[in-house]
């Protein structure tokens, strides 16, 4: 089973995200991640969804996705031509004997602290899954006490928009 | 980036990947109906005004609290046509069955709550066999939504998966836009069931009416033209073929393609099947035509298409029970698919040349282009000639025949009585099944001629389907003799519509292939579960429970009862000259009938079998 980066263009109406999460678990597909959005167009969503399949299984979750009335478009991102982000949030035991370590660790990752009390702080990063599990297993020795992590979020490199000619009515 | 339309590798796919919105060139969806300007009314007279701007002439229905608002303009709706049913799976299947017979849409109506959930059986039903329906429902005002009020069900997010597509309105405004998509989305491509979902509020209030609404679906666009490179590459496959099969399917009686399928049919001499969906496609009389396919398919047909080199798969979508074991189905052959709808191409076994389109256009233009190349083609080879293949299925035909084996006591087979019912009524009549033996022998026994001559639940296997969809398919085509053809346990499900035929003079005829059992899980009981009959004996004692022929008298309909062969003609004859009212006839029929030939779920249909332990015996080669 290899990932997929698949960005779904749809209709910002009530229960497109419902249609479009319940296609996969329907079919038995098995969403690894999932963010949605506003786009740079009004009445515009979309959807970054990460799904764990083969070839022949994700030519049939796009054409599946493609029957959705609402869904505008289906584009699969390929990694080596997208920069694709996630946020995480991770509040870390620090008290002020191991708050500098902390700190100097999570300058490697260009993290940066956003919140801090005297037992604890709250770290934001963002980055590739890779980067932030790297992250995680460093500052997992100080303890974690909280972490939240949001879906991935894509974007193809270069000029061009997916939103492209397609969507633009102008 | 890659778009997936780099990756998919044929122009076909690309069409399917893809669904740019071009603005400009955008197609305006036409407008329906007569223009109406704007005026005043409220929800609900929008909503009849709608459904009578578009051409709805019935509705099947049954009022309650939060559609009550509807009821009110519709009682003095001229054009349309409300028949209170008796349950409102009823209305989703009589809305089946007058969409089955005509290809228009058929349209029901129910309340929130238990009215709207007793509809999602025939929604299934409808989405499974691609029937267009539209389902308009009530819903708890728009404030109480969300509060578990009293009847409310949010029959929206409950029907998502077994809709086409759906709608919760909410503003009166915007209902005969609802209307208007629903019915354009239900018709339209690969055709399904949409449900409009409406507030009570919504329908109260007051609003203003014009006609026609826009429509606004920017991303629903049906590929119907298919592509040329992906027609010449069929038709080149064609030529090199040895054994070709058209494999037929409901998709072909949807598109209405009947007529171009015959005189491809006629162009090719190649051998067809038609599925239990597409039964009637190409006359039972073509002797190219081998019946069925699948679980319960003819020798012929199974049999063509395992040795077949080349399946021209036109709006079939290679179900399980057409395939039985999918990695050894057809394994010589190449695969030409034609879709409407560019999911089912490659979803269960990958296409060769997959062509999206509608199935009437991608006919019509392998009729062209198969003209075109046989012209073309040197005389000296032996391109396009499929002479010694149909000797050889047409061997098979003659020696495999459909046939059964009489009960040793002489009781009523029920093959011979639905043969016989075929026979007296002829093709031009409407034949409705549930789902079981009876639907197989059906399926088998009546010789079908034209499209839509067969109605019947495919893909859901909806027992209890028969009578109320027969009732929608006489309400279609009241000139029409309609035909139920029921087994007793589905028609326990939906006989209440007999009072709906009766006090709306609508008369069907309905055949109870009465073997006192769930057949088909006896069957299957007898087969693979050591003849231990758990619960499939309908009527223990020799108590008639319920005796048919009194429901149906103290129902208003003829009751009549057959037991014995010499009084099957008779009672069909009676039924066929009865008119002012429903007919019920009860034939009472042997309970160990058997539905032959039969693939075993599960395994290749090479395994098929002609009649128990009788398994077709091939000469060498094949």
């Amino acid at each position: 089973m290899s990932k997929h980066t698949l960005s779904v263009l749809v209709e910002d109406k009530p229960g497109v995200l419902t249609r479009v999460a319940a296609l996969f678990s329907r079919r038995g597909f098995n969403i690894n991640s999932l963010a949605v959005g506003p786009t740079e167009l009004p009445d515009i969503s979309r959807i970054t969804v990460v799904v764990e399949v083969e070839g022949a299984a994700l030519e049939q979750v796009t054409k599946q996705l493609n029957k959705l009335i609402e869904v505008l478009k289906v584009v699969e991102l390929d990694p080596h031509a997208s920069v694709q982000r996630e946020i995480l949030l991770v509040k870390v035991r620090a008290d002020p004997a191991t708050r500098s370590q902390v700190i100097d660790t999570i300058q490697l990752f260009k993290a940066k602290v956003v919140d801090v009390t005297t037992d604890a702080i709250v770290i934001e990063a963002t980055g590739t899954s890779d980067k932030l599990r790297a992250l995680l297993d460093v500052l997992e020795p100080f303890g974690i006490k909280e972490l939240v992590q949001s879906g991935m979020v894509a974007v193809g490199r270069g000029s061009r928009s997916i939103t492209d000619r397609s969507l633009r009515s102008a | 980036m890659s778009d997936t339309t780099k990756q998919a590798p044929s122009p076909a796919d690309v069409a399917s990947l893809a669904r740019p919105r071009p603005a400009a060139e955008a197609r305006p969806v036409e407008p329906v109906g007569p223009v109406t300007p704007a005026r005043e009314v409220t929800g609900a007279q929008a909503l009849v005004l709608s459904l009578e701007a578009i051409g709805c002439d019935t509705v099947f229905g049954i009022p309650g609290g939060a559609i009550l608002p509807a009821y009110d303009p519709m009682l003095d709706s001229k054009k349309v046509r409300h028949i209170l049913v008796r349950h409102e799976q009823g209305a989703g299947h009589a809305a089946e069955g007058y969409a089955s017979a005509t290809g228009k849409v058929g349209v029901c109506m129910a309340t929130s709550g238990p009215g709207a959930t007793n509809l999602v059986t025939p929604l299934a039903d409808a989405h499974m066999d691609s029937v267009p329906v539209v389902a308009i429902t009530g819903q708890v005002a728009s404030g109480a939504i969300g509060t578990d009020a009293f009847q409310e069900a949010d029959i929206r997010g409950i029907t998502m998966p077994i809709t086409k597509h759906n709608y919760l309105v909410t503003d009166p405004a915007k209902i005969p836009q609802a209307i208007a998509e629903a019915f354009h989305v239900a018709s339209t491509g690969r055709p399904g069931p949409v449900l409009v979902d409406i507030s009570k509020d919504a329908l109260q209030a007051t609003t203003t009416f014009s006609w026609p609404p826009q429509i606004d679906l920017p991303g629903y666009r049906p590929v119907l033209r298919p592509h040329g490179k992906q027609i010449r590459e069929a038709s080149r496959l064609m030529a090199a073929a040895k054994r070709p099969v058209l494999y037929v399917g409901g998709g072909v009686v949807r598109a209405r393609a009947s007529e171009a399928l015959r005189r491809l049919v006629e162009l090719t001499g190649i051998p067809v099947v038609t599925t239990l969906m597409a039964r009637g496609t190409v006359p039972d009389s073509e002797p190219l035509n081998l019946g069925m396919p699948g679980m319960h398919g003819t020798v012929a047909a199974v049999t063509s298409l395992q040795k077949s080199d080349l399946l021209i798969t036109l709006g079939a979508r290679f179900d399980d029970r057409v395939t039985g074991q999918l990695s050894t189905f057809a394994p010589h052959a190449k695969v030409i698919h034609a879709d409407i709808d560019p999911a089912e191409i490659s979803k269960n076994r990958i296409a060769d040349v997959p062509i999206v389109g509608d199935v009437g256009e991608v006919i019509k233009d392998l009729i062209e282009q198969v003209t075109l190349d046989r012209a073309s083609a040197d005389a000296d080879t032996d391109a396009w000639d499929y002479a010694a293949w149909r000797e050889r299925v047409a061997d098979w035909k003659r020696t495999f025949p459909l046939g059964w084996t009489d009960s040793e006591d002489g009781t009523l087979s029920p093959q011979y009585v639905i043969e016989r019912i075929g026979a007296l009524t002829g093709p031009e009549a409407t034949y409705v099944a549930g789902v079981g033996q009876h639907q197989m022998w059906a399926a088998q026994f009546v010789k079908y001629e034209r499209p839509n001559a067969w109605i019947n639940s495919g893909g859901l296997g909806t027992m209890g389907f028969s009578v109320p969809a027969a009732m929608g398919a006489k309400v279609a085509e009241p000139e029409r003799t309609v035909w139920a053809i029921d087994g007793d346990g589905c028609f326990q499900m939906t006989n209440q519509e007999l009072a709906t035929c009766v006090i709306n003079n609508i008369p069907i005829k309905v055949a109870i292939i009465n073997n006192s059992s769930l057949g088909m899980v006896r069957q299957w009981q007898t087969l693979f579960y050591n003849e231990r009959y758990s619960n499939t004996d309908l009527q223990p004692t020799t108590q008639r429970v319920p005796d048919f022929v009194k429901l149906a008298d103290a129902y208003g309909c003829l009751g009549l009862r057959a037991e014995t062969p010499e009084e099957v003609d008779a009672v069909i004859k009676q039924a066929l000259e009865t008119n002012d009212r429903p007919v019920v006839i009860d034939f009472i029929v042997h309970r160990d009938a058997m539905v032959w030939p039969m693939v075993p779920a599960g395994v290749s249909n090479d395994m098929i079998q002609a009649a128990r332990h009788e398994a077709p015996v091939w000469e060498r080669e094949d």
